[in-house]
């Protein structure tokens, strides 16, 4: 989120998805977990693949392919659930690898990303450069916004 | 000496009898000759007197025993039952009430009770039974002050003189310690260890507070029961460091024969002569003979502990971690068929499957525990307010969560005294409208669906809509413009809007116009809602709807391709297999005939969009019947898998408002399974 201007550095989970690396603060992340059995949850948009149980906590869980409009993949090994909390929510991502904890300079952050190309803007926040990598920060709030 | 770590105990245990006691009141008051719920009655407040007693709540105790005279006197046909009577018991047992909540709010238990203890004494003394006077007992504790130390009330010779009944000792014990002793709360703490090791300590002089806060010299004293001996104990107290001197008197013969010797002064002018010596020592020996032979009266009394809710949960997340790990043990141990690890991963499967039993259980409590209460309420009020009154309970076994419990019970009580008070009339009125003269109220609750009802319904005056309203629109509650566009439904529940009350006379017991809308409020906030269903001079029906949030529900598994979905049982009537042929089309629908009525056929995998890998052509289909309110619809699934309880699961807040998907619950193997919502298929 936003949030990094007034700090310093922020860390960040570092995962990919199809060619690119994004990133979402560790304050939002809970856990990572192995893809398990989901339940899909019927009349839900198609990124919505459905729950699963989180220790005992039934967890809705997005597809992020899905929801970036990126092409579908068969399930892979190191696919990854990041587990988001946001304001009351609780929602896992399906990434397809989570890569790395990072701390990210906040001056580091562009607000304005002009590189990011097919996917839709709305999603991002900003993006970071380390090094040779680019990482794209991601607008919590609209990813899980539509469904409201 | 140190009771905190009962009180709760205590408390919980206390408020079991008191709720015994009055449940049989009740049924005393129905039964006036049967003796034997005097018996019962007499039971419960002979160990309640006990408890309070050991407890150190003296006033608790002390009208417990007033309470236990008249009961005596009843069960010994001195004194005939009467609702004066009874009503003065009630009285009393409300009191006893008030004490308990105040003890168990941190308070000393201490109340005014001199208006129903002397109504007690009355009763006790104008049915020519033995009377105790007070002066008699003043006399009796200043001659127990001069043979002894301490001064023993009415309830501590009574303990005392049955434990020697029961072949314990009572002992007066004196401890003196040394002059430079340092530690002195220590060597209390020391000395009321060993005492209660070896028996019950009744009561110290001073107060076991004062003694901890080191508020004595050298010496103090204790009444105390053991079935040691007497040097035993002296032996046992001097190895207590710093401890001076130990004296330790034996009590039969000054105390003891002090109470027979005073209640038979007073027995001289009346007649029969051991009435009150059986009253003060018998109970015990009563006790044990109610016990034996009585037992199908059903009294089990159930021990309690709290168990803080939040811990239940994370026990029960933590049982469901395991869950997921028994499944995975399960697959493991099949595909290494080892046969030693297969008995092992069985066993341990049905151990688990009972301690889920257990922990799914645990959290859900029987809203008896709330409705109990109304009974007597429900009495006392139609006595207040000169009608009759008739109060049905049905579903009062229905679970609901503990949280959801805890909170109803004060809405309730609003509701039902609302129906009291407003809705039946007095038995003039209703003859002269041709109704029978006792008016009903009926108080219900029951599951469906995913929502547990409850639904208080009188047989009374109904709800006079045009005086609501005018009521509403003179209070400000709505404009003249909108009053007009309301239902008849909406202008019911204007009597839920705060600052309204439509009684002509405004009685203290409901009325001040706070009641209702306090009801609303906390309904709503526990996720339910209330409506009102009324017709003018036929009665009213209040309506609470509380959602199953975090109950346990049973249900039928369903399967749908490789999907599982769970349809609540208390939505079904039965399940069926028809026939391809069986189906008929009506106006683009698919119906069957059940049993003679005309139910619709629908289809759960078109509804739920399940991915099918190829068309299936059965020849027969499996149908669950389910049922909202009068209408039928019939589901169809491809095969049922089985009935079992659930723990219902919210799918959480990213995901709301799925249609026909009331929620979600984890199964055996650790998977989701989603909840149908058979309301939302039938429109």
């Amino acid at each position: 989120m936003t949030s990094a201007v007034e700090q310093e550095y922020i860390k960040v989970i570092v995962f990919q998805l199809a060619d690119k690396e994004y990133a979402i603060p560790v304050s939002h992340v809970q856990g990572i977990e192995k893809l398990m059995h989901i339940t899909r949850v019927p009349k839900t948009p198609p990124f919505v693949k459905g729950v699963i149980n989180l220790r005992g906590v039934v967890t809705p869980i997005i597809d992020l392919r899905e929801r970036f409009n990126l092409p579908i993949v068969g399930e892979e090994d190191a696919a990854r659930i990041i587990i988001i909390t946001l304001e009351d929510m609780e929602v896992g991502f399906v990434v397809d690898s989570a890569n790395d904890v990072l701390d990210i300079a906040a001056d580091s952050i562009e607000q304005q990303p002009e590189v990011v190309g097919s996917l839709e803007e709305e999603f991002i926040s900003g993006v970071a450069k380390l090094d040779n990598r680019l990482l794209i920060l991601l607008h919590l709030d609209k990813v899980l916004n539509p469904l409201s | 000496m140190e009771v905190n770590q009962y009180l709760e105990m205590f408390i919980e245990e206390s408020k079991e009898h008191l709720q015994a006691c009055s449940e049989h009141l009740l049924e005393l008051e129905k039964n006036p000759e049967d003796l034997s719920i005097v018996n019962e009655i007499f039971r419960s407040a002979h160990t309640l007197k006990g408890m309070s007693a050991t407890m150190g709540f003296e006033d608790l105790a002390d009208l417990t025993h007033k309470m236990e005279n008249v009961l005596d006197a009843i069960r010994n046909e001195k004194i005939q039952v009467t609702p004066e009577i009874l009503d003065v018991v009630f009285e009393s047992v409300d009191h006893l009430e008030e004490m308990v909540m105040d003890i168990a709010e941190g308070g000393d238990g201490k109340r005014d009770v001199q208006a129903t203890v002397e109504q007690l004494k009355r009763i006790e003394a104008g049915e020519e039974v033995v009377k105790v006077m007070e002066a008699a007992k003043e006399i009796a504790a200043t001659t127990v002050q001069q043979e002894s130390q301490l001064i023993y009330d009415d309830f501590e010779k009574t303990v005392l003189a049955q434990s020697v009944e029961q072949g314990h000792f009572a002992y007066e014990i004196s401890v003196t310690l040394r002059e430079d002793c340092l530690l002195k709360a220590a060597r209390v703490f020391m000395v009321f260890e060993i005492l209660e090791k070896n028996g019950d300590v009744i009561k110290s002089v001073p107060a076991v507070d004062r003694l901890e806060e080191e508020q004595f010299d050298q010496t103090f004293h204790i009444a105390f029961i053991s079935k040691e001996q007497a040097d035993d104990l002296q032996k046992k107290l001097m190895k207590v460091s710093e401890v001076e001197e130990v004296l330790v008197i034996p009590l039969e013969n000054n105390v003891l024969k002090l109470d027979k010797k005073v209640e038979t002064v007073e027995e001289v002018p009346q007649q029969p002569q051991q009435e009150v010596v059986k009253a003060v020592v018998e109970p015990v020996a009563t006790n044990n003979k109610a016990q034996s032979p009585n037992n199908k009266s059903g009294h089990v009394s159930n021990k309690m502990i709290r168990v803080n809710i939040e811990r239940l949960d994370i026990l029960m997340n933590l049982f469901e971690e395991l869950v997921i790990d028994r499944g995975r043990l399960q697959s493991i141990s099949a595909e290494v068929n080892h046969q030693e690890l297969n008995e092992t991963v069985e066993r341990m499967s049905r151990v688990m499957g009972d301690l889920q039993n257990i922990v799914l259980t645990m959290r859900m409590v029987q809203v008896e525990t709330v409705f109990n209460r109304f009974p007597k309420m429900v009495r006392q009020l139609s006595r207040d307010l000169n009608k009759k009154i008739n109060l049905e309970i049905i579903g009062a076994e229905t679970e609901l969560d503990r949280t959801v419990i805890d909170e109803i019970g004060d809405p309730l009580v609003h509701l039902i005294r609302n129906s009291l008070d407003h809705g039946i009339e007095s038995p003039e009125v209703r003859l002269a409208k041709g109704k029978p003269e006792e008016g009903t109220v009926q108080l219900r609750a029951f599951h469906s669906g995913n929502y547990v009802f409850i639904e208080i319904e009188d047989d009374g005056a109904g709800i006079n809509r045009e005086k609501v309203l005018a009521k509403a629109i003179s209070k400000g509650v709505v404009t003249t413009e909108t009053a007009k566009t309301l239902s008849d439904k909406q202008i019911n529940e204007l009597i839920l809007a705060s600052g309204f009350s439509t009684a002509d006379v405004i009685s203290d017991i409901s009325g001040r116009g706070v009641g209702l809308d306090v009801v609303k409020t906390t309904i709503e906030s526990l996720g339910g809602n209330i409506s009102i269903d009324s017709t003018e001079g036929v009665g009213s029906t209040f309506s609470i709807q509380l959602p199953l949030t975090l109950s346990i529900i049973s249900v039928m598994l369903v399967e749908i391709e490789k999907e599982i979905y769970a349809i609540p049982l208390s939505s079904i009537i039965e399940t069926s297999i028809i026939r391809h042929s069986e189906i008929l089309n009506a106006h683009n629908q698919k119906v069957i005939d059940f049993r003679g009525k005309v139910v619709p056929l629908v289809f759960l995998d078109e509804i739920f969009e399940v991915p099918r890998s190829e068309s299936q052509d059965d020849e027969f289909y499996s149908v669950v019947i389910v049922r909202k309110g009068e209408k039928l619809a019939g589901l169809v699934v491809d095969s049922f898998i089985g009935q079992q309880e659930i723990v219902l699961k919210s799918l959480g807040n990213y995901l709301t408002n799925i249609f026909a998907i009331s929620g979600a619950t984890i199964l055996g193997n650790g998977k989701v399974a989603l909840i149908v919502d058979c309301n939302a298929l039938m429109k």
